[in-house]
Parts: C-alpha cells; structure tokens; sequence
C-alpha cells in the first residue's frame, strides 16, 4: 500500500456502481451556472477507463447530431452527482477505440448477457 | 516564528469543492523535540532547537550523545534551530506538533533537492539548443563561451555543464490546504524539493509572517 493512499481514501467514492468499457452509462453531472446549479446528463458509451486510485477517469463516447463527441470525467469528482448504468457491453478488450472509425450499426456494442 | 522538521511522503491529488483537483504533497511533520533552548544574554540571540527523527542510540556520535542525552532528551536524527521571540515560552523536551500549522495558512518549505548528475547546458541553465533536424549538426551543445582577443579569458561564473541538483532550495509560500495532527500531516499545495523520505523544514512563510507583524505589531509563536 503506497502512503498516500490513506489520505486518498477519504476522497475516494464508494457511492458509484461498478461499470465496464463497453458499457452504456447516463453521467449526471451538476453544472453551476453563476449561483445556480443543475443537473446535465451525458449519456453514451463507455471507452476507456484509465489511472488508478483517485485519479481514475473514464470516457464516455456518444454520437450527438452525427458527429461523435467524447468526454473523460475524473471518477472521483465531486462534479458528478450519479452514475446511471443503462446496459452492460460484450467487449473484448478494455480500449475501444475502434469504435471512432464506425459509424451507424458498425459502432454499436454487443449486449452482455448474465450468465 | 513557526517551524517545523518534516518528512516528504508523497504526491497526490484532491478534489476541492467545486470540483477542481489540485495537487497535493504530503509532509510527515514533526513532532519536534525542544532540544536546546538559546537566549540573547547566553548567545547573543534568541532562538529554540528543534528535532526531529528516530535513530538508535548507537548511531550517534559522542557530542551528539552529550548534547542530546544527558540532558534526558532522546536520540534524534535531524537538529535544526528557529528564531523565536520569547525562549522563555518553550522548555527542554517539549514537543511541538504539526497543530501550529492551520489550514490556509502559507509556509516556506526547504530541502535538499534532487541529484541530477552531470547535467548540459539545456538542462542545467536552460538553453535553447539548436534545431533538432533540418540538417543541423548544432543540438544541444552551449555554443560560443566568449569572444577571441579580448578579453583572451572565460568570463568567472559563465554557465557551463556540471553538477545539478543536490542542493538546498526552498519552495516559498505554499499554501497549507489540510492538517491532520492526529496522523502529523501536512497536505501543501504543489511540489516540494526532494526525493520522497527527504528530510523538509518546514517554517511560517516570510511573506505572511511580514504582513501578520506589520498587522498586529506582535508575532505569537
């Protein structure tokens, strides 16, 4: 166990669900505008988790209007309110980057069944 | 004024409130042993002995062993001293802890920094260098080192290769972001010298030590 870990620990979130690359996730992320806050939504797939610790980070992948948008999110941010797990992805490896040059039915990902 | 002896843990990060990660390195500071207590009629100035540090009693040197033991102190690795305005505060033995330091206060943190051997130019005194291709055959080399005839000598203190790192620096004014006296951490924003298990000092920043005086007129320890 590294030092640091100890204080790391009293950031890291445990209120989150497990979820893997390939999975379709709603990131419900609280965006103050002045003095005001609200909720946004951002929902896609995900392709890549990365770092370890608190300084995790994952990016979800979406297709918005036919051009692809990507956003990387620390895990760990206190900016996130909820992580919602809309369905679970069959992938085989932990990178997805293929996924950028597909488009239409070629950039889905296959549903994983529970076995 | 407040110091403190230290130990580098390591670098993290945090999330702040507002969702901004910065980053953090963790000091073990202290606790300090009140070692020697040093007053302007005996010494001509005012000040307090710190350490910090175990070690076994065998690995010290006789004067270390006078100075430390006979007077019931126990065996420390690390002595450093600090200005204070009134000695008579402090006694033989009395520890001080890393509660001295609050949150959102500033502090000067020294040390000896890393050894990076013989270093060039571009590394040590940050030169330019020449183009990496194009056909260049001038990359990382100092260039000229002075004109011909005149003066017919290298000037004293003109930047060459050599020896870098492994000197004393001090990083000032880092803002304290977290105490945690009852694990004696520190938690400053942004790096500080030295490889990870170096030895830190640890003191009140100048800068806010100056306005606070001018402020109050008075400094409390």
């Amino acid at each position: 166990m590294q030092k640091t870990d100890s204080v790391e620990a009293e950031y890291l979130r445990d209120d989150l669900p497990e979820f893997r690359p390939g999975d379709t996730v709603k990131v419900h992320l609280r965006v103050v505008e002045g003095n005001r806050e609200r909720i946004q939504v951002f929902q896609g797939i995900v392709i890549r988790r990365q770092g370890g610790g608190l300084r995790e980070t994952f990016t979800v992948r979406k297709t918005s209007f036919g051009v692809g948008v990507e956003r990387t999110f620390p895990l760990h941010s206190p900016m996130i309110s909820k992580i919602e797990v809309v369905s679970q992805g069959d992938v085989r490896r932990a990178k997805l980057y293929y996924l950028r040059e597909k488009v239409g039915k070629a950039a889905k990902v296959k549903e994983r069944r529970a076995r | 004024m407040k110091k403190l002896i230290g130990k580098k843990i390591g670098m993290t990060q945090i999330f702040l409130d507002d969702g901004r990660s910065i980053p953090v390195t963790l000091i073990e500071a202290g606790p300090c042993v009140v070692t020697q207590i040093k007053t302007r009629e005996k010494d001509g100035y005012d000040a307090i002995q710190l350490g910090f540090g175990e070690i076994r009693e065998d690995r010290l040197n006789s004067p270390e062993r006078g100075h430390l033991l006979s007077k019931g102190l126990p065996p420390l690795r690390h002595l450093s001293e600090v200005r204070v305005d009134d000695p008579g505060a402090f006694e033989l033995g009395q520890e001080i802890r890393v509660d001295i330091f609050r949150k959102g206060d500033h502090a000067d943190i020294g040390g000896i920094s890393k050894g990076k051997g013989f270093s060039g130019v571009v590394k040590r005194h940050g030169f330019g260098g020449g183009p990496g291709s194009h056909g260049a055959h001038f990359h990382r080399a100092p260039g000229s080192i002075g004109a011909c005839a005149t003066p017919s000598r290298v000037f004293k203190g003109k930047r060459m290769p050599g020896r870098m790192g492994h000197e004393s620096v001090t990083a000032l004014n880092l803002e304290i972001v977290d105490v945690k006296p009852e694990r004696n951490l520190l938690l400053v924003k942004g790096s500080v010298p030295g490889p990870k298990g170096g030895i830190l000092y640890i003191r009140e920043s100048y800068k806010s030590h100056g306005k606070q005086k001018k402020k109050t007129g008075v400094v409390e320890m």
